[in-house]
């Protein structure tokens, strides 16, 4: 392997021709060669591998490490306190189970319907259409707004453009307080988070869309297909690649929510709609009880990971097959 | 592709631009409301401003001291940006050229860790941050986007770089090229598609970001947008006039960015999500 890649290394194509002749007598571990080799691969990466490591990684493993203490924050004394978070998270804290189960029905509810929704907006776009550019433009934008924002302009449409709609056409829906009562502000959350997502899958689905040959498409309209057993069985298999990688970006970004939780209902009411992310935020920042905290976050680490783990493993195996 | 619009076409596009408003109505309660005075918000909620006023605007401007905010934000978006730009592209290229096992190693800890949940980082990281000082500073804040944003980046520019041939940067070095100026000079200037999906993906995570932000920058005078219009809400709540324009200011910024990269940035967003 090494010697293979002396050959092939850029630096100083001179000098390569000349140890490979010496190479079998001797290679000298410190040879100038191999030491400016060396700074130079520590100028090139040093820089960012330093900020990712005192960013990332040292925090990253500090807070493993404090999950098995009883970390306030505030004093220098960290006990450790072995399971006893964990034990905590398991058995007492009803909040944690509540936020665990209904980040979990918002993340399914959110992936089917982003997707649905995507991907029926990408079927509309791409049927040449005037104004299919526009449109898309129009599905895509709520997406360059951040979840912060999204939730504040949400806030005001549920509280007063909603009631307005409301009163003009008499129909009960727009009539509810939506943010007031806990299963309409569940909802809240998923139509602003469909709102925002929809446009973004649109755009991948868009792309694996104009791959379908359209050869096939006419060929199979030939042979007397109707337009719904077309996209059964011609355009759903050759998009199913775009779909995986859909469900588990939908995935990933729905279990992850926070801004848009924070700002269109910052859990209320009275805590109901508080997900995973947005209670480890209040345990640890509003609580103070940064252990307990860690806890959570790695409990939420390992999820996260199973997922792209899983996803990773499925796209390779796709890869293979195809 | 000759498809005839036929009358089926029509009744989709119908359907597709009703949609199309759908989408398009929380713009347009924020926007026309933000230009009504107060009572009339109540009121009138769903209808156009009887007179366009624009005394919000004045107002929320100088409350959420926009100037000062935006430049901030802008601050913090570019220079992050190119920090990101030349510490991961000389990286990457670093990474794939040198074919050894530490290459392998340290490529694949950028890619792990990207899965990493910000909440998983984000308690211990405040308390790094404030042992090395990068607490309260847009310069620490420039240092934390480096570190999190050095896995995608150097992923894309890793994959990128791969599909370069080394032959060019061979020739160059018996032209008496060092290494460096190979890399500024010929490798570089070959990476500019994939630099323009990478800064497009990078500026809108960055300019959005509201919690990092959050936790850094306690001192009000560095508050970037985000921050500024959640600060702004909290403190105005159900004045819907003044929250209402401070909204809108607060996406001004991201529409120009929009139209004015929107091919970029449909490009950027399909080939970055298909990793």
């Amino acid at each position: 392997m090494n010697s293979q890649s002396n050959l092939k290394e850029v630096d100083g194509s001179v000098i390569v021709r000349d140890t490979s002749k010496h190479k079998a007598e001797s290679k000298p571990f410190l040879s100038k060669k191999n030491l400016k080799n060396a700074g130079l691969f520590t100028l090139f990466v040093g820089p960012v591998f330093l900020a990712f490591t005192l960013i990332v990684l040292i925090p990253f493993f500090t807070g493993v490490y404090y999950a098995f203490t009883d970390w306030n924050g505030v004093t220098g004394a960290v006990q450790w306190v072995g399971l006893d978070n964990f034990k905590y998270l398991l058995f007492e804290d009803k909040q944690f189970h509540a936020s665990f189960i209904l980040t979990t029905k918002y993340t399914v509810v959110a992936i089917l319907l982003t997707n649905l929704i995507g991907f029926g907006l990408a079927l509309l776009v791409t049927q040449m259409l005037k104004t299919s550019n526009i449109l898309r433009t129009v599905f895509f934008m709520p997406n360059l707004l951040g979840g912060l924002l999204l939730g504040f302009i949400w806030q005001f449409i549920f509280v007063k453009g909603f009631a307005s709609i409301g009163e003009l056409t008499g129909i009960p829906l727009f009539e509810l307080a939506w943010l007031g009562d806990a299963s309409t502000a569940f909802w809240g959350i998923v139509i602003v988070s469909v709102w925002q997502g929809a446009g973004y899958i649109m755009i991948i689905y868009i792309a694996a869309l104009q791959n379908v040959p359209q050869e096939l498409i006419e060929a199979a309209r030939i042979d007397g297909a109707n337009r719904w057993q077309v996209l059964r069985h011609i355009t759903m298999p050759l998009v199913a690649p775009a779909v995986t990688i859909c469900l588990f970006l939908t995935t990933a970004s729905s279990f992850k929510i926070f801004d848009a939780n924070l700002s269109l209902t910052n859990g209320g009411p009275f805590k109901s709609t508080e997900m995973l992310a947005l209670n480890i935020y209040t345990e640890a920042f509003v609580n103070n009880r940064y252990g307990i905290g860690e806890a959570k976050a790695l409990i939420f680490f390992l999820i996260v990971a199973a997922i792209s783990v899983l996803q990773v493993t499925i796209s390779k195996k796709r890869e293979v097959e195809s | 592709m000759g498809h005839k619009y036929t009358g089926r076409t029509f009744i989709v596009e119908i359907l597709a631009i009703a949609l199309g408003l759908v989408f398009l109505v929380p713009f347009y309660y924020v926007i026309s409301n933000s230009l009504k005075p107060f009572a009339e918000i109540l009121t009138n909620t769903s209808a156009l401003p009887k007179v366009f006023q624009f005394e919000n605007y004045v107002q929320a401007f100088e409350k959420l001291d926009y100037l000062n905010v935006f430049t901030n934000s802008l601050i913090i978006t570019v220079t992050s940006n190119i920090v990101l730009v030349i510490f991961c592209s000389m990286a990457a290229y670093m990474l794939v050229r040198t074919k050894k096992k530490i290459s392998h190693v340290i490529f694949m800890t950028f890619v792990a860790a990207m899965i990493i949940p910000f909440q998983s980082i984000m308690i211990p990281l405040v308390k790094t941050a404030g042992n090395f000082g990068l607490l309260n500073s847009i310069w620490g804040l420039v240092i934390m986007y480096l570190g999190f944003g050095s896995g995608m980046t150097i992923f894309l520019y890793h994959g990128f770089i791969k599909g370069i041939p080394v032959e060019l940067e061979e020739a160059a070095i018996i032209d008496g090229c060092t290494r460096f100026g190979v890399f500024w000079r010929i490798v570089f200037p070959l990476l500019k598609p994939i630099t323009v999906t990478i800064v497009i993906l990078n500026s809108l995570w960055i300019w959005n970001d509201f919690l990092l932000p959050s936790l850094v920058l306690q001192d009000p005078e560095l508050r970037t947008i985000p921050l500024a219009t959640f600060f702004f809400f909290g403190q105005y709540t159900k004045q819907w006039d003044l929250a209402l324009a401070a909204l809108v200011l607060g996406i001004i910024p991201l529409l120009i960015f929009f139209f004015s990269m929107q091919k970029h940035i449909i490009k950027g967003i399909t080939s970055g999500s298909i990793k």
